[in-house]
């Protein structure tokens, strides 16, 4: 509710601007007719498959660091020497940022799926690594000691104990690579998309003056990412961790 | 039946070599209760856990039903202190179909048996309850049912009931009595509470710490089930304080 307040009102101060006359309409355009074109671009389909590229490259980019993080993280955790040659690399490739590749993935795969995919990889494999590492280190050893006497190893053990152990960083860590996915598949789009997707439509838009195409991208660019952020993510911490108690929720 | 011969465990600190359990040497027959009785560092839960096989002592041996204790086993079954041992993404009874499920016991069968274990504990109606639904007291009540389901041999238990306010161990001592009555396992339970090995042991084995020591057997015979008010029970309670208070007799 407070939420929606705070839209209704930034959005009544942006028409305002927008109308005062400060700015030139073309590039400031007021609300209705950002609403307008969003409209013809839901209408004519034109926004859906934009959409639809984006998401595909996030998740194609999104599953493939989950399976690729979660296999390197629990190894690390497992494994001594495994752990002794990735923390080295992780904490060097960390701090670049996944767009300072994008030239470099651009010269190797050329202009297209190929590349931003691989910089949403890069982007969200960091937290899955990461996560899933100290997820499976801080399952509780009486656990471990629990299976242990009744029977469990091997892949009994990891998939029944470890992995469910495990599971409140894991999806916390699944949860911080979508955001990061979403936040670099856009820039990503930008530098190495030809045709499709939200991010290439602002880009390609600033070359015609559009700020009313712009600025539609951007309200859907936000929508996405609001409804995978609370309502998917939110929906299964609820059905998992927030069940059986493994993370605090805020009681009343 | 549980026999443990002249175990000793020790491990290195940075001030050099620790003895914490010296040539201790007991034995509990076939549904015996056995208590292991001593103060903080008397390196009764050590033993405990040698005897569950998570880790091998320095020298000596343990026995479980004549077979030589090599790791974890299926013939004993182990409850802990912390609540936490539960899993929490199962319910109850998922907690206690576990060990069933690694047997390879089929869906059906494994539920039955669990539902009957959570009956002999009174929980049955909590079988669909996740553990952080649950109190201190059930969740230890499933963690008997977990180590029960399986039908190990011998049943460890080490403080199970520690932390627990001191109504609801009252309960606990009392139900737990009546498991073991019922079910007919050797139980060896290390507790550092007098009364508690008094009310539930048909022996107690008294400890001393640096190095742990067995010091001395005490047999409880008092008739069960047993009156913690009655002047024997209060008798018997003293008599073990005495053991454990005194000081090392010189050999």
């Amino acid at each position: 509710m407070r939420a929606l307040i705070s839209i209704v009102l930034f959005a009544a101060l942006y028409e305002a601007v927008a109308h005062s006359g400060a700015f030139a309409p073309a590039l400031v355009p007021g609300l209705t007719i950002i609403a307008t074109r969003l409209y013809s671009m839901l209408a004519d389909g034109s926004m859906a498959s934009h959409a639809l590229a984006t998401l595909y490259r996030v998740f194609a980019g999104l599953g493939l660091a989950a399976v690729s993080g979660l296999v390197l993280g629990f190894l690390m955790a497992r494994l001594r020497p495994v752990e002794r040659f990735f923390m080295p690399l992780l904490s060097a490739f960390m701090p670049i940022p996944s767009l300072a590749w994008a030239p470099v993935f651009i010269l190797w795969f050329g202009l297209g799926n190929v590349a931003t995919i691989l910089i949403v990889f890069y982007a969200a494999s960091f937290p899955m690594v990461l996560n899933t590492w100290t997820g499976a280190r801080a399952v509780n050893p009486l656990w471990l000691r629990a299976a242990g006497s009744m029977g469990a190893s091997g892949p009994a053990l990891f998939w029944k104990v470890v992995v469910p152990g495990a599971s409140p960083f894991i999806i916390t860590g699944l949860r911080l690579a979508f955001q990061r996915a979403w936040i670099a598949v856009v820039g990503a789009e930008m530098l190495a998309a030809s045709d499709l997707g939200l991010g290439w439509v602002i880009f390609d838009a600033k070359e015609f003056l559009n700020a009313d195409t712009m600025l539609a991208s951007l309200i859907v660019i936000g929508l996405i990412g609001f409804v995978f952020e609370r309502l998917v993510f939110g929906t299964v911490e609820k059905a998992t961790v927030q069940r059986w108690g493994m993370v605090r929720t805020a009681k009343a | 039946m549980i026999e443990v011969r002249d175990v000793t465990l020790e491990y290195d600190t940075p001030q050099g070599k620790v003895r914490a359990v010296e040539r201790a040497s007991f034995s509990a027959r076939p549904s015996e209760f056995v208590c292991l009785i001593g103060p903080s560092g008397c390196g009764k839960t050590t033993l405990l856990n040698m005897i569950a096989g998570f880790f091998s002592p320095s020298a000596g041996e343990i026995r479980s039903g004549g077979a030589a204790v090599s790791g974890q086993g299926l013939d004993r079954g182990i409850v802990f202190q912390d609540f936490a041992q539960l899993f929490p993404w199962r319910t109850a009874l998922g907690n206690v179909t576990f060990g069933l499920e690694m047997k390879g016991v089929p869906k059906e069968e494994r539920e039955r048996i669990a539902r009957e274990q959570l009956r002999l504990v009174k929980l049955e109606k909590f079988a669909d309850s996740y553990p952080h639904h649950l109190s201190g007291g059930m969740q230890q009540r499933v963690a008997i049912a977990c180590a029960l389901a399986y039908n190990p041999r011998v049943l460890l238990m080490d403080e199970p009931f520690a932390a627990l306010d001191a109504l609801t161990r009252d309960e606990m001592q009392r139900l737990l009595a009546e498991v073991w009555r019922e079910t007919k396992k050797t139980v060896i339970y290390v507790t550092h509470n007098v009364a508690e090995a008094v009310y539930l042991a048909d022996r107690v084995i008294v400890m001393t710490p640096h190095p742990g020591r067995i010091k001395a057997e005490v047999p409880i015979r008092l008739a069960r089930p047993r009156d913690p008010l009655s002047v024997e029970f209060l008798e018997q309670q003293k008599e073990l304080l005495r053991q454990l208070t005194q000081k090392e007799e010189t050999r």
